[in-house]
């Protein structure tokens, strides 16, 4: 039996004035799958998971969440979503308590659920800290916190583990990886880092200007990735790692 | 109670408390500068204070000679009075007397023998009051007929020649200065400032909040979230109300310990119009800022909204002042009509009867302005 897809992208494009971000993508995701967006600067990362979100509009195309479109759904697609976006801000002078507990109102909880919360991304001793003075990968871990006060049935993070250093993100993977264990949320995750998606995602999608270009499991990838190559008639061997996939693909480096 | 602290209003209106106290230059220009402003204003236009005018007198050395050698009328008037003869480190020549009077506040008069020519520089200038000139048969006055403080010293001092008494006597009986609580100038800036208070507050605590608060794209984030879109303004504006309510209470506080002003009409009836005039401007903030992400432009918007107010509404002076035809206009605006409310209450022992009408109004103009706003939010 065929699984309902929990997320359906359907030929979706969006343009700002005269740059096309995204052109014609679609993607299909399954419940409690994890799905990686890897991608380089510009690549239209950022803008495909806002309009998963609800947060800007597709100029065309369809996005259906369990079936539903945002329009006319939106009270009800906004409790099981969960996320964190590019560029995260919080009220500067609030603690870091309070402002969990404001963002748990949204969804009617209280204080139980955000002591839950603060313990799992770890910021128990920062507790009272304002938001102003937290640095900026625990600011990044109250992000992912604020991502998890509802349980999410979806969650979307977006770079959630840039600027951390190596032993924060290994903790935010932890925390994603019990996630996976334990419930049947899906994900979708934005990243640089090659090795993130291949920890955590079943799912690795390759985009840049706006398109999808590659997708699949990473075994999936590595494997036909070859026979692009002997296309080009320049066949070098198979690549060993996402890394250098990506590199044949785009032409450039992730992190550039 | 669990389901109250629970509910995201009260989250809400919590948070923006918090940010709101821990903001100590919000307190201050929120609490100490219009308090400041009150004493300042008020002590400068509430003690009369002596004031001192410069008449020149046309001819030569006509304050030096002895009355003898001539028959100058002023030479005569200054020295049966004793004026002070004062000769300045450049030569000048001046005499000074002083005509006290309890009720009115003294006059110190200066008299400076100059020619035409300088006399007339100084006119220009704003240094003098006014000339003298003896030359001829008779004493001429001559002064800028435009000018009220001209006028004025010249009707002071001609009396004053016409009967040299005056100086002795202590004051004139028939004056009843009225320092009646209510009739002073105090009484007339304190509940006017209350007002523009509101309105600034408003303008910067909820307009430029909202805008600021967008550009560091803040509302973004909290839009993605179940909260009811209302919900976060009704308590950035909650907040942003009892604030003023608590800043207006202080000011009034100290101006009565200062001033002595009362609240001559009904307290009832000043809190509700308090209120609705409160809610008119929070509702104009929320449609003024409910487009833009950049705060310049609400810079911009907020300067171009209060200042034709802070001007033409009568806060510092009556409007009554301005043409005519330009008065029912001036009337309209929010601003006039909340400060000539909360005055009729200060001031004339206004009570509902007379206040229900204008407080209807602005509820109607805030209500208005807010669901036109929320209605064309952008949330980022
Ligand atoms: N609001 C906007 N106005 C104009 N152009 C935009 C806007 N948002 C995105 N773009 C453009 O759309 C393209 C895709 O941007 P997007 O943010 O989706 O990239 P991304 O893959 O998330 O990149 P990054 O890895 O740097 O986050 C870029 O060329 C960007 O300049
Ligand atoms: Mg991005």
């Amino acid at each position: 039996m065929k699984q309902e897809a929990i997320i359906q992208v359907k030929n979706v494009h969006k343009s700002f004035k005269s740059v096309h971000a995204v052109r014609g993508i679609d993607l299909e995701i399954l419940p409690s799958q994890f799905i990686a967006l890897l991608g380089p600067n510009g690549a239209g990362k950022t803008t495909l998971v806002e309009m998963i979100e609800g947060i800007q509009k597709p100029d065309k195309g369809e996005i259906l969440i369990t079936g539903k479109p945002w329009k006319g759904n939106e009270k009800e697609l906004r409790r099981i979503i969960g996320l964190s976006l590019q560029e995260t801000r919080f009220i500067d002078k609030l603690r870091l308590f309070e402002t969990l507990r404001l963002f748990a109102s949204f969804f009617g909880l209280g204080a139980e659920r955000c002591e839950e919360v603060m313990n799992l991304v770890g910021l128990e001793e920062k507790r009272q800290a304002y938001v102003v003075n937290l640095s900026g990968g625990q600011r990044q871990r109250l992000a992912l916190g604020v991502a998890l006060l509802n349980k999410p049935r979806i969650l979307l993070l977006d770079e959630p583990t840039t600027g951390l250093d190596p032993q924060a993100r290994r903790e935010v993977w932890m925390i994603l990886k019990k996630l996976k264990d334990a419930s049947a949320t899906s994900l979708i995750l934005t990243t640089h880092y090659m090795e993130e998606a291949e920890q955590l995602c079943d799912y690795i999608v390759i985009m840049d200007h706006g398109t999808i270009l590659k997708e699949g499991t990473l075994h999936d990838l590595l494997g036909k990735s070859s026979a692009y190559i002997e296309e080009k008639q320049e066949y070098k061997g198979p690549p060993r790692n996402l890394d250098e996939l990506f590199i044949e693909l785009t032409g450039r480096h992730l992190n550039e | 109670m669990n389901k109250l602290r629970n509910s995201q209003l009260w989250q809400l209106i919590l948070a923006n408390a918090r940010e709101l106290l821990r903001e100590p230059a919000v307190l201050f220009w929120g609490i100490g500068f219009p308090i400041l402003m009150s004493l300042g204003l008020g002590v400068a236009f509430t003690k009369k204070k002596d004031v001192t005018v410069t008449i020149a007198v046309i001819g030569r050395n006509h304050l030096i000679h002895a009355p003898s050698d001539s028959v100058s009328v002023i030479q005569t008037f200054l020295l049966r009075n004793k004026a002070i003869l004062k000769v300045g480190k450049d030569g000048s020549i001046s005499r000074e007397l002083t005509v006290p009077d309890e009720k009115l506040g003294g006059t110190k008069y200066i008299f400076s023998d100059m020619s035409w020519k300088k006399a007339m520089v100084m006119l220009k200038r704003g240094n003098l009051n006014l000339v003298m000139d003896e030359s001829g048969s008779q004493i001429q006055y001559h002064f800028d007929p435009m000018n009220p403080d001209a006028q004025l010293t010249y009707l002071k001092f001609s009396k004053l020649m016409k009967d040299p008494d005056l100086i002795i006597r202590e004051s004139e009986t028939e004056i009843r200065p009225l320092n009646v609580t209510g009739t002073r100038y105090i009484d007339f800036l304190v509940p006017g400032l209350i007002c523009m208070g509101v309105m600034m507050a408003c303008m910067w605590g909820v307009s430029y909040d909202i805008i600021e608060k967008r550009s560091k794209k803040l509302l973004r984030r909290m839009i993605a979230t179940p909260m009811k879109r209302s919900n976060f303004l009704v308590a950035l504006i909650t907040v942003r109300i009892a604030m003023n309510f608590v800043e207006s209470g202080l000011l009034f506080l100290v101006a009565s310990l200062v001033f002595h002003i009362t609240i001559q009409g009904s307290v009832p009836a000043l809190i509700l119009f308090f209120l609705s005039g409160n809610i008119a401007f929070a509702g104009i903030a929320v449609f003024l800022s409910c487009n833009t992400a950049k705060t310049e432009i609400g810079n911009g918007l907020i300067n171009l909204i209060s200042m034709p107010m802070m001007v033409l509404s009568g806060i510092f002076f009556s409007y009554h002042n301005f043409p005519g035809w330009s008065i029912p206009a001036i009337q309209k605006f929010p601003l006039t009509m909340m400060a000539d409310g909360v005055r009729s209450i200060f001031i004339e022992g206004a009570g509902f009867g007379e206040i229900m009408l204008p407080a209807l109004i602005m509820l109607v103009i805030g209500v208005a302005f807010f669901t036109a706003g929320l209605k064309l939010f952008k949330w980022h």
